[in-house]
Formats: C-alpha cells, structure tokens, sequence
C-alpha cells in the first residue's frame, strides 16, 4: 500500500507540472462550463421551463463523454514514457511489485481526475441555489458515484494500454479506440441482432452510465461491472509490465 | 555475497550469456570485463532482479534472484549503464522518491548524507534535466547507495566522466568495497585494474578468464619483455645481447632501440647493461614492459573468437 501511495503522489503531482494536464481541465471546464450555461439561459427564457428542473446529469453527462478522450490523453504516458526514458529498469530493480507499480500510476491518475470532479461540484452547487427547492441530491450522488466509477474503469484500460508501449502516442491512439468501441460502438449489435446480441448489452459502458446510475438508478450489477472493468485493466497491465521482464 | 552457477540468458535464438558460474564474497570488489556485448549488462540486470535467466541460478545475499526478487532488490544497490532518472524532478525530490519506495526512515536525512557522499549537496534543488552527464552518474550512485546495500552492482559506473570525476567515483566504489560486496562492469581494462580485487574475464557470453589482476598478468605472461636505447645505430647490438645467458628473441624497433624477452624472475639489467656499455654503445634507456591487462584481455578475446570459428 505505502508503494502505491509513493508512486501515485509522485504522479499526482507531475500532472500539476504538465502542460497537457492543464489542457484537459481546461477543455473539461470550458465544455462543461458552456453545456451549464446553454441549459441554464435555455430553461430560464423557457416559460415552461422550470416546469423540469435541471438537474446535475448536465454536469456529469458530458463529462462522461470528455472522459472518453481525456482519460487516454492523462495516462498514456504514465507507463510508455518510463519505458521510452529506460526509468523502468529503475521501478523493476526497486523493491516493488510490478502491481503496485502499475495500481500506484493509476492510482495517481485518479486522483487528478477526482480532483477534476471534485471541482466540477460548483456547477451543482450553483444548481442547488437557482432551484427551489433544490436538487435532487440523491440523483446527484447517484450520478456523481456514476462519473467517479467510469473515470476509475476509463483510466485503468489506459495505464494498462500504455504499458504494452513505449510510444505514448501509440498508447494514447489505441486506448482511445478501445474507450470509442466501448462506449459508443458496442451497443450497435445488440440493437441489430435478434440472438447473441445479450452479451453486447452486457458491455455496453454507455447504457450502465446513461440509463442507469446518472438516472439515480443505484444498481449493484453496474458498480460490479465498472469495478470488474479497472480491475481487469490493472492486471492486464501488471502482465504487460511483467512480461518487459521476459524480453 | 553472490552465488551465481550455470546462469544462461537466451534472446530469442542469441545467447547472450552461457552457463556463467562464478561466486564474490562480502567485502570484494569483482570486476567484469569484456567488450561490447558480451553479456555484462545481461548478467548484472539478472542480479539486480531486472529480468529472469534462461537458465540456471543465482543468489544474492542468500536470496534466490527469481523466487525472492523483492529481497534480493532491498539488499541491493543497482546503477544501470543508461543512468535512467526522471528529469523532470529535481534531486531532491527524485532520491526521496526513491528512498520512500525503499521505506527508509528519516528519508530526506539520508538523502543528504548521501549526496555528501557522491559531492551533489550543493545541486539538491536543481532539476535533473540540467545536470550533466557526469552529474546524472553521481545521482545515480547516490540512488544506488541510498540504503547502504550489502551489494552494489555498478554497470559502467565511470562512463562519460571527466578525468577528475573517474577518481571521485572511484574512490567512492573503493571505500564502499571494504565493507560489502561490489560487482561492477567496465571495458576500461585500467580501472579493473586499478579498483577491482578479482576480474572476470568476458567475452561472447563465456568466462574466459578469471583472477586477481596482478595474478591474471603474472600466470598469463610466459616470458617478460625489456626495451633499450642506446644512441645512433644498434644493429650490431642485436647479436651481443642476444648472447646474455636468459635472453631471446631480440628484435630492433626503431634506430637504437631494441626490444628483448627474458623469463619471468631473472633479473638481466645489470648484465644488459655492461654488454652495451663494453660493446661501445651510449646506454639511453633500459626498462620492462610487462604485459598489461589490455594486452592480456586482447590475447584472451581473440583465441575466444578463434575458437569460435574453427
């Protein structure tokens, strides 16, 4: 535990050093910050407007959507530029293991995106005071745990995808694709298919999220799911790190 | 310290080192020499815990390098040939990272004490992607000494140094050699020389030579040469100094110097020099020349190559 914590502060930090870091959040907050206020003008000079009022999932909707794109762009160097630098023989040689190494970058991965969140809160804050009686909180947690979960499984897929390369555009390119399949694309056979398409809807990312926590629909399947998916991208990657030592 | 029997380490279809066995107690300094390629880096990242042999085994302070790689890495100290850092922090930061990783208490004291050790005190707070080359190596010792490890395995620790640096580092490797175990890589035959306790002779993957330097030189020399010069033409000499009692194979260099073997511990300075002198000539210059490790490592690596290609 004390390696992951070590390796994921290091981490942590180096985003608030790095240009690409600050790229992201700006990006995230600028889309995110227009999206809220587009809806906030739309639903105010809407005289039926207040009829439904808004609520967080303008927030974490698109936010879901950014990640998709930002979550390759803040791991693909974590393991790709240790192996690009030869750092890496540094890590191998250091008496950790090759999971806590992998578990410790994403680790710091995901405290910059919880921080991203963690920042994104103003917008319901806001919310909360321009609506009587105020959000729905329990959508909002609900959403919130939601947006929390797909960073986690989003960024575990790219620290594991960034360490099979040395290249960390390569990485970034293939992670993307894999996040793109599986969370727009793979629900399109399920919707095509009349059998066999069962199991497409099991993978579809998009409606776990969509139609399901950020609709304050707090189901255990879905938590279950999410957790499986950073779980798998973790020892993926603690394979594909291993297996550097092989060759 | 080091116990290492039949180590093999394939890449694909190459070789890169084959069935090595060789062992270094605690407290001795054992260098590795060989040119390029020889399997130095291979056999020293399989110790350091970096990647698994092939084949055979190897312990390190009584742990197994494969089954009890995490021990073996918190005992050892271990420098990489590429001296990889992260140049983006700064020294400070990059060896308390490091400490951290090898949970040392009061990290940023040892720290300290050990860039007092290489010299860097003073560039602490410097970023790492300033330092020069020779800098970068001294952080990396510093890195490798952090937890003062019962083994130091140094891949090409003088590398890219200046003069005055090579004599730091060295006399940093020599003062920790008293006490633990060093294993180091170089193809600088003079610093094996001058640093080491026992030099391991490498080539293709194959130990082919192994002893004290001095020993290496003394056992591999049948015969010892001398030179002479004496002033003006010396080919008359030849014939003369061929005829001292020990003496063969006297050939002329150049104008007035000549170049003779003689057996090893048979002093024939005194009876050279009264046979130029009594033959009319200007004694200039008299002196040995041993064999030196270069020329051994030379002779070695070639009938290595020649017995490979027969």
């Amino acid at each position: 535990m004390r390696n992951i914590w070590t390796i994921a502060k290091r981490e942590y930090k180096i985003y608030f050093s790095s240009p690409l870091a600050y790229i992201v959040m700006l990006i995230m907050f600028g889309v995110i910050g227009a999206i809220f206020a587009l809806n906030i003008i739309n639903l105010t000079s809407n005289p039926f407007g207040f009829n439904q009022a808004p609520d967080t999932t303008i927030v974490t909707g698109p936010m879901a959507f950014l990640l998709v794109f930002s979550a390759p762009a803040l791991t693909m160097r974590l393991l790709a530029d240790e192996q690009r630098m030869g750092t890496l023989e540094l890590m191998l040689t250091a008496p950790v293991r090759d999971w806590e190494l992998v578990v410790g970058k994403w680790f710091g991965s995901f405290l910059f995106v919880l921080t991203i969140i963690g920042f994104s809160l103003i917008f319901p804050l806001i919310l909360n005071s321009m609506v009587d009686p105020g959000i729905d909180q329990q959508l909002m947690l609900s959403s919130y745990l939601g947006i929390i979960l797909v960073a986690a499984a989003f960024l575990s897929i790219g620290v594991s995808i960034s360490a099979m390369f040395s290249n960390q555009f390569a990485a970034f390119f293939l992670a993307m694709g894999l996040l793109v399949i599986l969370w727009f694309l793979i629900g399109i056979p399920g919707q095509v298919l009349f059998t066999g398409g069962e199991i497409f809807d099991y993978l579809n990312m998009n409606d776990r999220f969509y139609n399901s926590l950020n609709q304050g629909i707090i189901n255990l399947s879905d938590i279950v799911y999410f957790l499986s998916i950073t779980a798998l991208g973790l020892l993926i990657g603690s394979v594909a790190i291993e297996s550097r030592r092989w060759r | 310290m080091i116990r290492v029997s039949g180590l093999t380490k394939d890449y694909g279809v190459r070789r890169a080192i084959d069935s090595l066995t060789f062992e270094a107690e605690q407290g001795e300094i054992l260098g590795f020499l060989g040119p390029n390629g020889a399997g130095k880096t291979t056999t020293l990242r399989i110790l350091s815990g970096y990647m698994p042999p092939t084949e055979g085994e190897a312990t390190v302070a009584g742990y197994d390098v494969v089954s009890e790689s995490i021990d073996v890495r918190r005992r050892v100290g271990y420098l990489p040939e590429t001296v990889p850092l992260y140049t983006d922090m700064t020294v400070f930061d990059y060896l308390k990272f490091m400490a951290d990783l090898r949970h040392l208490p009061n990290g940023s004291d040892r720290v300290d004490e050990t860039l007092e050790m290489v010299g860097m005190e003073e560039r602490a707070d410097g970023y790492i992607g300033n330092l020069s080359k020779g800098m970068r190596q001294r952080i990396g010792l510093a890195q490798a000494l952090l937890h003062r490890p019962e083994v130091l395995i140094l891949d090409e620790p003088t590398i890219g140094l200046d003069p005055g640096q090579v004599v730091e580092v060295r006399n940093v490797i020599r003062e920790i050699g008293k006490e633990r175990t060093v294993l180091l890589s170089t193809h600088i035959l003079s610093e094996a020389q001058q640093l080491c306790d026992r030099v391991l002779i490498i080539n293709k993957g194959h130990i082919v030579a192994e002893d004290t330097p001095a020993n290496l030189q003394a056992s591999l020399i049948g015969a010892e040469r001398g030179v002479l010069r004496v002033r003006g033409e010396a080919d008359d000499l030849i014939e003369v100094i061929g005829k001292i009692k020990g003496i063969s194979n006297v050939q002329s260099k150049e104008e007035g110097v000549l170049e003779f073997q003689f057996a090893p511990g048979q002093d024939v300075r005194a009876e050279v020099a009264r046979t130029t002198v009594n033959a009319g000539y200007d004694l200039l210059e008299m002196r040995p020349i041993g064999m030196s490790l270069e020329d051994i490592f030379l002779q070695l690596t070639r009938e290595e190559n020649v017995e490979i290609e027969s």
